[in-house]
């Protein structure tokens, strides 16, 4: 049969490379890929987790960081001359927790609005 | 083996991958492995106002776990084939 590559060398390519990986639960961490293995574990050396609310965003040093694969969503290879996204504005830390706050509580005022209409069957 | 066989096939061609997370991106199929992580090359998110985080990345891995569908372009699959290649398979 065909010829197939040995488990764990997809990503091989991006070794050494700055990469967004985005997790499970929606976070989204900056690093440098150093190490990895078949099941997509990580290691990033230097990373930064990057919180996004709206068109702000903070960054928050991590250091090194090990990443179970079954967490990993997607990893990809920032483009340095795109990135940060010029779209984005860097706030501090501070400020991305009060907008973040912000932005789970017009989701709950939303999702209790969407529950109480519920019975009106042409609510989206 | 066979749908690795199939998605190698389609090396080159632009599909999209649509998320668990119902993220959805569109990009060049660079290549695929067995447990059908992919990655793509030229990346574009569908719904990208939604997604700032990505607009910064050309190319990206997939991991196989997490692909809900994958979109294919129109005439891709030659139903015969993989109809054949299917029953070869299944009798081993």
């Amino acid at each position: 049969m065909e010829d197939v590559p040995p488990p764990g060398t997809a990503l091989v390519e991006e070794l050494d490379k700055l990469l967004m990986v985005q997790l499970r639960d929606g976070r989204k961490i900056l690093g440098i890929l150093r190490s990895f293995d078949q099941f997509a574990n990580l290691v990033l050396e230097g990373a930064v987790e990057r919180t996004i609310v709206g068109l702000l965003y903070s960054e928050t040093p991590l250091g090194l960081y090990v990443v179970r694969g079954e967490n990993v969503v997607l990893l990809g290879e920032i483009d340095e001359s795109r990135d940060p996204p010029p779209a984005l504005q860097r706030v501090p830390e501070s400020e991305i927790r009060i907008a973040q706050r912000a932005e789970r509580e017009q989701e709950k005022i939303k999702k209790t609005m969407k529950a109480r209409m519920d019975f009106l069957d042409f609510i989206d | 083996m066979l749908f690795y066989s199939y998605f190698k096939t389609l090396v080159g061609k632009e599909v999209t991958v649509e998320l668990k997370n119902d993220l959805a991106i569109t990009g060049t199929l660079h290549s695929v492995d067995q447990y059908l992580n992919v990655k793509l090359n030229n990346v574009k998110v569908v719904n990208e106002a939604k997604y700032p985080h990505m607009m910064s990345v050309r190319n990206c891995f997939i991991r196989g776990s997490v692909v809900r569908y994958v979109q294919l372009p129109p005439g891709s699959v030659d139903i015969e084939i993989l109809h054949d290649a299917t029953r070869r398979e299944a009798r081993g």
